[in-house]
């Protein structure tokens, strides 16, 4: 991370290059001044196709994948690593586990790696943090550099020391001669005055996990000590000399035209200035305060759009205008399963949108000089906000340069840059660096929601209650966790649409929420999936691994059964136990809950959550529990009382009175499970243990009352409700 | 309208010329430059804006200057003293008890205000103790844990 205003680094040789973008390989090594560095190309491996279906998604301008390369980094002459990357630090760890793995491949201690994160003149180009991609993708790409420059280093030192490279050994920095101790050279040394470049195309030789001294170990994060001092910078608490503090008129609704707009009053305000730019209207002081009082001076008229629909009318709405659904995935033939079914269920899932709600608000702070424009953002997409910057003030991309301070939580939200853009604009505007910061009322009205949802599910069991067949279609949410992982012999998923769109289904923005699409597919799956397994009359661990052949499925589920300490039973058992099973980002999840249901009051409280999830290798373990308890306790939002309140365009929550985040009451006793998996690659570990969440607490709804919850967020009213009808 | 105003900041003295009526928040943030108490809500929800006004937790975007007018003012910035981290902060590193960060300073300080009230509280008061405390990332049982193992390290002191 790179908190600094301008990262002191040596290469950053004249004043011209400082500032220039880093447009390829070339440019980067003039600025070098000495040292080993090793470039890794992405685009070589196997996988890269699969990050890039990840990664083409949520932005609208991509310049694609580089042609040149992804990551590399750096040792220097002071025998300092720094590795570079595109990803930035938004709470999920990776500025500890990628120093740890680059640590461990090159053999160095863990406080001589630095790491330069989310700057666009610095870092090679990235496609954003997202997707649970930073371990698994970019993972293996630096600790592919990390092993190439260990290797240079230690033909370095065979030179140097005369030695054969077969007797040498390299640890902690330091190359020696295993036959004679006293024969060692530093990596300081052997890269003095050196001057190596190596691209990586194949995927060098890596460690193997048993022999991991630094990954793999629990490790406290890097940045707790600036975090709890409050020493560390997110783009809100970056100051500079003459900047000034930004409040932008809003809409009262989304698809609003403004009319008529009367500043006289604000304008009238000592040391406010205003800036009228079509539809950007601002007013910026020295005071954050005082912009926002002379805001309250502007009037404004706005044509407003009828409302045509709400937060309940939404769902007819997404059915009616939803695209038409494509298979996803099939088998068998539906007819035969449906003639083989003694038992048939159809039910309707629904979800409502959701919003990011990070504690953070958007901000940005933008400084235009000499042609060049910094931008200091709170973003998961550095390199999308520079496209988004540079299209906006109209310069040239590498004149645009974006860094990214530490990022006060993201979960999808910060991956459009309105603000980055507002904030430049404004610059550009009144010649100061100015910043933009929103409040909590324009953070809600421009998120982009989690999508609302619905699924249809129709299933059948045969006589002896084993699943015949499946149909199910998911509108408005995007295929992400749709398709089931049971054995079902005749069976269809279709999905509608995406998580995004298209354009004008929503009546505002929506967007890639934690794990995208698949909170609301595991939901109506694993939901449709107990109720079969209650009306068979089978416990519902034991019906989904009859029903199971992956075995690393039948691994997750059996290490949360034993560490609950399940017993079977047939729910509703009213012992208030669910089950919910879920594969996100490569890597698989079995969640078992207990809660307790007040029948009076329609609430619920979760008293206690097993979570055992299985995600190949994992770099860091203590990294990887705090990211399950995150999401377990995020996911309670979503299945208990998250959800956006509108009329039309007009949200009507504009702070946290009515849109209520998880406290510190909810949260139940949280046991996390990492089933180890050294035979697989890294997987994603930010997003899979939310997908089951609500499903598992409305499973446990189910078995401790015997009603069926249809709909999220699980609200008092609607708990009520379905009380009524058991 | 400017006025002084003087109060103790993380033990310092300050003397602001500054309108009365102005948030505590924006004050600290832009004109004293202490950027470690953050913007959450702006409407006392979140309490990611908490200070110590007197050794109490407040909300600092529910505040005005001439609110704490001669009163002892502590930002995390001012929480450890000669260089040591608080016993707090200290615990809240060892339990990792945060992920993006940014609630960490309004949750350390409510913290603070809590064992002043009751330095052994159960888990059960910590709970309702930080209950109007947000985190979106979802560290709060790390962070009861971490209250309780500094409410032990101070055994009732500081
Ligand atoms: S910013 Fe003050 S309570 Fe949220
Ligand atoms: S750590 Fe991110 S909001 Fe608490």
């Amino acid at each position: 991370m790179n908190p600094n205003l301008d990262p002191a680094l040596d290469f950053q040789a004249g004043p011209e290059s400082a500032v220039s973008a880093l447009a390829s390989r070339r440019d980067f090594l003039k600025r070098v001044g000495g040292g080993v560095i090793v470039f890794v190309t992405l685009g070589d491996w196997a996988f890269a196709q699969e990050a890039a279906q990840e990664a083409a998604r949520p932005v609208s301008v991509r310049p694609g994948l580089p042609t040149d390369f992804n990551a590399f980094l750096r040792i220097g002459e002071d025998g300092r690593v720094t590795c570079f990357t595109g990803k930035i630090e938004m709470g999920q760890g990776p500025i500890t586990s990628l120093p740890q793995m680059v640590a461990e491949e090159l053999e160095v201690p863990l406080d001589s790696v630095d790491i330069i994160m989310g700057d666009t003149d610095l870092c090679p180009f990235d496609m954003g943090t997202w997707g649970s991609m930073t371990t698994r993708f970019f993972g293996p790409a630096l600790r592919a550099a990390a092993a190439e420059a260990k290797a240079v280093l230690l033909e370095l030192g065979s030179e140097s020391l005369k030695v054969p490279v077969t007797q040498l050994t390299a640890q902690d920095g330091v190359i020696f001669d295993r036959q004679d101790n006293g024969r060692r050279i530093t990596y300081g040394q052997l890269t003095k005055g050196q001057k190596i470049e190596r691209h990586l195309t194949v995927k060098p030789s890596l460690k193997d996990v048993s022999q991991f001294k630094i990954s793999g170990k629990p490790m406290l994060r890097r940045d707790a000590r600036e975090k709890v001092t409050g020493k560390a910078q997110f783009a809100g608490d970056i100051r500079l000399p003459g900047m000034l503090y930004a409040k932008i008129l809003r809409p009262p609704a989304h698809g609003a035209k403004l009319q008529s707009v009367d500043t006289a009053a604000a304008r009238a305000v000592a040391g406010i200035q205003v800036v009228q730019e079509g539809d950007l209207v601002a007013v910026l002081h020295e005071q954050p305060d005082a912009a926002e009082k002379a805001l309250e001076k502007i009037k404004a008229g706005f044509d407003v759009p009828p409302a045509t629909v709400d937060d309940r009318t939404i769902f007819e709405h997404l059915l009616r205008v939803a695209p038409a659904p494509k298979v996803v995935t099939q088998g068998g033939d539906l007819a035969q399963g449906q003639a083989q079914a003694a038992r048939s269920f159809e039910t309707t899932y629904l979800n409502s949108y959701v919003a990011h709600a990070a504690i953070e608000t958007h901000a940005a702070l933008a400084r235009i000089e000499g042609g060049k424009a910094t931008v200091w953002v709170s973003t998961q997409n550095p390199f999308g906000a520079r496209e988004e910057i540079a299209r906006a003030i109209g310069f040239a991309i590498e004149n645009v340069r974006v860094i990214t301070p530490f990022v006060g939580g993201g979960f999808g939200g910060k991956t459009f840059n309105l603000q980055a853009v507002e904030a430049a604009r404004l610059a550009k505007a009144t010649g100061r660096p100015v910043q933009v910061m929103w409040s909590r009322e324009e953070e809600f009205f421009h998120d982009t929601f989690r999508p609302a949802a619905v699924v249809k599910i129709r299933s059948g069991i045969d006589a002896a209650g084993k699943m015949a067949f499946w149909d199910y279609s998911v509108f408005c949410a995007g295929d992400r966790g749709a398709p089931h992982f049971y054995t079902i012999p005749h069976h269809r998923t279709a999905a509608s649409g995406t998580f995004q769109g298209p354009p004008g289904l929503h009546p505002f923005g929506v967007g890639a929420w934690r794990a995208p699409g698949n909170n609301t597919n595991s939901f109506a799956r694993e939901s449709q999936i107990e109720l079969m397994a209650a009306a068979a009359g089978i416990d519902p661990v034991e019906y989904r691994l009859q029903h199971l052949t992956d075995p690393r499925m039948i691994r997750v589920l059996k290490a949360a059964a034993e560490r609950f300490g399940w017993t079977p039973a047939v729910s509703p058992s009213r012992r208030g136990y669910g089950v919910a099973c879920g594969i996100d980002a490569g890597s698989y999840v079995a969640t078992i809950a207990e809660a307790a249901v007040n029948t009076e009051q329609g609430t619920v409280q979760v008293k206690r959550v097993v979570c055992a999830q299985e995600m190949g290798v994992v770099i860091n373990p203590a990294g990887a529990k705090i990211q399950m308890e995150g999401c377990i306790t995020m996911g309670l939002g979503y299945a208990l009382a998250e959800e956006v309140h509108f009329k039309g365009g007009a949200i009507l929550d504009t702070n946290f009175d009515t849109y209520s985040l998880p406290r510190f009451s909810w949260v139940p006793k949280i046991e996390s499970v990492l089933v180890e998996a050294n035979d697989i690659p890294p997987q994603g570990g930010g997003e899979p243990a939310i997908v089951v969440m609500g499903a598992v607490v409305a499973n446990a709804i189910a078995d401790a009352t015997g009603a069926r919850l249809l709909q999220l967020p699980m609200t008092p009213d609607r708990i009520k409700a379905a009380l009524k009808k058991v | 309208m400017p006025d002084t105003i003087s109060f103790k900041l993380n033990d310092q003295p300050v003397h602001l010329n500054v309108d009365r009526d102005r948030t505590l928040l924006w004050v600290l943030r832009t004109d004293l430059g202490l950027t470690g108490t953050k913007f959450g809500c702006g409407e006392g929800f979140c309490g990611g804006c908490t200070v110590l006004v007197n050794q109490r937790a407040m909300r600092s975007c529910s505040l005005t200057v001439k609110d704490v007018q001669d009163k002892e003012v502590t930002t995390i910035e001012g929480l450890g003293k000669d260089g040591q981290l608080h016993p707090l902060q200290q615990a809240f590193m060892e339990h990792d008890a945060l992920q993006c960060g940014f609630c960490t300073p309004g949750m350390i300080l409510a913290a603070f205000g809590l064992l002043r009230a009751n330095p052994q509280p159960s888990r059960e008061q910590i709970i309702r103790g930080m209950e109007d405390n947000f985190c979106r990332c979802g560290a709060h049982t790390r962070i009861i844990d971490a209250i309780q193992t500094a409410a032990a390290a101070m055994k009732g002191g500081r």
